[in-house]
């Protein structure tokens, strides 16, 4: 569908496009069962940046006030892209791994579910 | 009796209301002869409906310019003697406690500028739409929102003497991140055609929504002991009720008037239920968290006045073919978490706002298990209890990331699963080779209907990632450059003093230096 | 059951006679006293009579008068310079 515009062929400028953002593009991310962090984040990140940096000090950052941060065993993480399940290749970027601009990067930790494994 | 049996037969000799109403609409317009009608009204056209006869439009109430000054010069006049003896009682230290307070911040930046968005609405499409009850309808509209912003200022101004985060809403309202959420509400609606802004404010917000907002806001002014809050907001609502009439006259004045009407009307309901129902999320969690005596959970409100009351209107629009808005079905299951996801958001991001967040004292979780028994001990207690815990450890727990946000409602999508409160609901769309998020079924329809539109959406988080949240002169590549302090500046916070905990703020110690009550008195004796 | 009606008004001493006529006009009205309103819900339709008001007052009344106190209201409207009535049919 399109928007009834009093003009036909109404078109408005995309704000969001990748080359707002000074060389970086965004990157959302979602800890799955972990609702102390009410909502997805949004970060921005450089394409070319190695994946591995994610699991080693970027998550670890931004979720360190949860108790379950400290426990998380990289190793059997589950990682989603865009709503698909998909192995990363660490010694690929983020462009690599075929994140694009306002992709969606989710983890599951199984065995780590929150507080009391309540999903907070 | 004598006088009022004089008083009836003197009134026989005046005209009706009707027929004064009647030469008010039907007798002072003409048709432009200079110029085609459809260059004097260039935009009621486009959006496809069509109106064979404007005189079938109906004020239900029948106000003339005479009555209508007349009425409103008298609420005026209540508001401005009560307004009076408020500040000269100091009536500020009279509410339930300091936490109260909150809730007119939220309110006077997020509703009251609002209003004045309202009001500009009204005037564009009173000017762009040609029949002449319409024109009149919404003058008279137009001027009722501009008053309600001008009291509601004046009103809480009293209260910005004594508390932090009141003192600059219009200059806010462009440019907080939450606050985006109203203003963009508006925007959406004045950048459509007249009939579309008409139908999403006086309808479907208006008839539909608003009595969700006043009504317990109202009441719980009333009962939160603010006098002020309740004459503004009951004046103004005395003007709501006026508006919801037209709102629902409107709808049936544009289903009667061509049956080519009816998918059209139903596409802006469908539409404008979802984006008024998300905006209401704020309402929510005022009305669970904020208010610290409770009147009604946001639960029973929106069935109360949803479930049953707007149940009944959709019932009698079924003879037009008009079926209830998609996804209330979707509301319905998210009444017992919205409140809770709402007020987890702005837990997470209190250090980013103007207003005050807290954990809930005990017998205020007493009183949410009780109103939402399937959720709240099991979802929401047990984060609340940990974030107690942290705070009176002295780590107070902030998200200091920022949100993705839903490119529609531009909330930051902490909504759940219709079916499974532990999941986010993520929702996604490609449009030209760009991703688009959502954080429900609702707002991804409304963006794939009008994506022309949704993507210029004014992200507050893109927006400040692209730069261009912080003040003229502002260098990001300066060595020690902190983006948040700059952003707060940008938004003309006073960190430390606006924003974050209220156990921690000024507001708390202010108020019990000042009237030696506890500020987190709520409902104890 | 029939969908119900409602009209709401402030609490103050100009709405206690409207309030009062609504009560003796509609038998079956159900009356909600909640803080600092009156809310009144009525099976199908709800009838505000001026002449039941004037009674009460004792003065002339009009009934686009009743706009000052109203808070709310739901249904189709039908109005005239004796009566305001609320109505689902």
């Amino acid at each position: 569908m399109s928007v009834v515009a009093k003009e036909p062929g109404y078109t408005s400028e995309v704000r969001d496009r990748v080359e707002n953002f000074h060389g970086q593009q965004l990157l959302y991310i979602g800890w799955d069962n972990h609702l102390m962090y009410s909502n997805p984040l949004c970060i921005p990140v450089a394409p070319d940046m190695p994946f591995s940096m994610l699991p080693t000090k970027i998550l670890p950052d931004l979720y360190d006030l949860h108790p379950d941060m400290a426990k998380v065993d990289w190793k059997k993480v589950e990682w989603l892209r865009d709503g698909k399940s998909f192995t990363p290749d660490m010694n690929e970027s983020v462009a690599g791994n075929g994140f694009g601009h306002k992709s969606v990067l989710r983890f599951a930790t199984p065995g780590l579910n929150g507080l009391d494994g309540r999903c907070i | 009796m004598n006088t009022v049996a004089t008083a009836v037969s003197a009134r026989a000799k005046k005209l009706s209301q009707r027929r004064k109403y009647e030469l008010l609409t039907r007798g002072l317009g003409w048709d432009t002869t200079y110029q085609p009608m459809d260059k004097a009204f260039p935009f009621d056209t486009f959006e496809g409906i069509k109106i064979h006869d404007w005189d079938k439009w109906e004020d239900p109430f029948r106000l003339t310019m005479d009555a209508y000054w007349k009425y409103q010069g008298e609420k005026e006049r209540k508001l401005y003697a009560i307004i009076d003896a408020f500040q000269q009682n100091n009536g500020q230290f009279n509410v339930s406690d300091a936490r109260y307070i909150n809730t007119l911040k939220l309110f006077l930046t997020g509703i009251s500028m609002a209003e004045y968005a309202s009001h500009h609405g009204f005037a564009l499409a009173g000017r762009n739409l040609r029949g002449v009850s319409a024109r009149i309808a919404c003058q008279m509209q137009a001027i009722d929102e501009l008053r309600h912003a001008q009291t509601q200022v004046h009103t809480i101004s009293q209260y910005n003497k004594f508390f932090n985060g009141m003192h600059n809403p219009a200059y806010m309202h462009d440019r907080v991140w939450y606050l985006s959420v109203p203003k963009s509400y508006f925007e959406d609606a004045m950048t459509a055609g007249p009939f579309e802004y008409i139908t999403a404010i006086s309808f479907s917000f208006e008839y539909v929504l608003t009595n969700l907002l006043f009504m317990p806001f109202m009441s719980g002014a009333a009962f939160n002991g603010d006098m002020a809050t309740v004459t503004f907001g009951f004046s103004a609502q005395s003007d709501e009720s006026r508006h919801m009439t037209l709102g629902l006259e409107v709808v049936k004045f544009l289903l009667e008037q061509d049956p080519g009407n009816v998918p059209i009307v139903q596409k802006w309901l469908d539409k404008w239920f979802w984006r008024g129902y998300r905006l209401l999320t704020l309402v929510a969690m005022m009305m669970d968290y904020m208010l610290p005596r409770r009147v009604m959970s946001w639960a029973e409100g929106w069935e109360e006045y949803f479930e049953k009351n707007g149940g009944a209107l959709f019932n009698d629009l079924a003879r037009y073919g008009i079926r209830m808005p998609k996804y209330h079905d979707v509301a319905r299951k998210e009444k017992t978490r919205l409140s809770h996801e709402a007020w987890g958001i702005f837990y997470n991001y209190t250090h980013a706002a103007n207003f005050h967040t807290w954990v809930p004292e005990p017998k205020e979780m007493d009183w949410l298990s009780q109103k939402y028994p399937d959720t709240f001990d099991k979802l929401y207690r047990p984060r609340l209890e940990y974030w107690r815990e942290q705070q009176k450890a002295g780590k107070r727990f902030y998200n200091k990331t920022l949100p993705l946000l839903c490119q529609v409602c531009q909330i930051p999508m902490g909504f759940t699963e219709p079916d499974d409160p532990t999941k986010i609901c993520y929702r996604e769309t490609e449009y030209k080779g760009d991703k688009y998020h959502f954080c429900s079924d609702g707002c991804k329809d409304i963006f794939n209907d009008e994506p022309e539109k949704y993507v210029r959406s004014w992200l507050p988080v893109h927006q400040i990632y692209q730069g261009n949240c912080f003040r003229p002169g502002t260098d990001p590549t300066a060595p020690g450059f902190e983006p948040l302090k700059e952003v707060l500046q940008y938004y003309g916070f006073h960190d430390g003093m606006d924003n974050g905990e209220f156990l921690d703020s000024p507001d708390r110690y202010n108020w019990e230096k000042w009237t030696s009550k506890s500020a987190v008195a709520g409902d104890r004796p | 059951m029939a969908d119900s009606v409602f009209i709401a008004f402030q609490t103050n001493d100009e709405t206690r006679p409207i309030i009062e006529s609504i009560i003796a006009d509609n038998p079956k009205a159900v009356v909600n006293r909640m803080p600092a309103m009156v809310k009144i819900d009525c099976p199908n339709r709800l009838v505000v009579r001026r002449q039941s008001i004037e009674a009460r007052i004792g003065r002339e009344y009009d009934l686009g008068e009743l706009t000052i106190n109203l808070v709310s209201l739901s249904g189709n409207i039908d109005e005239d310079d004796d009566a305001f009535i609320l109505h689902w049919d």
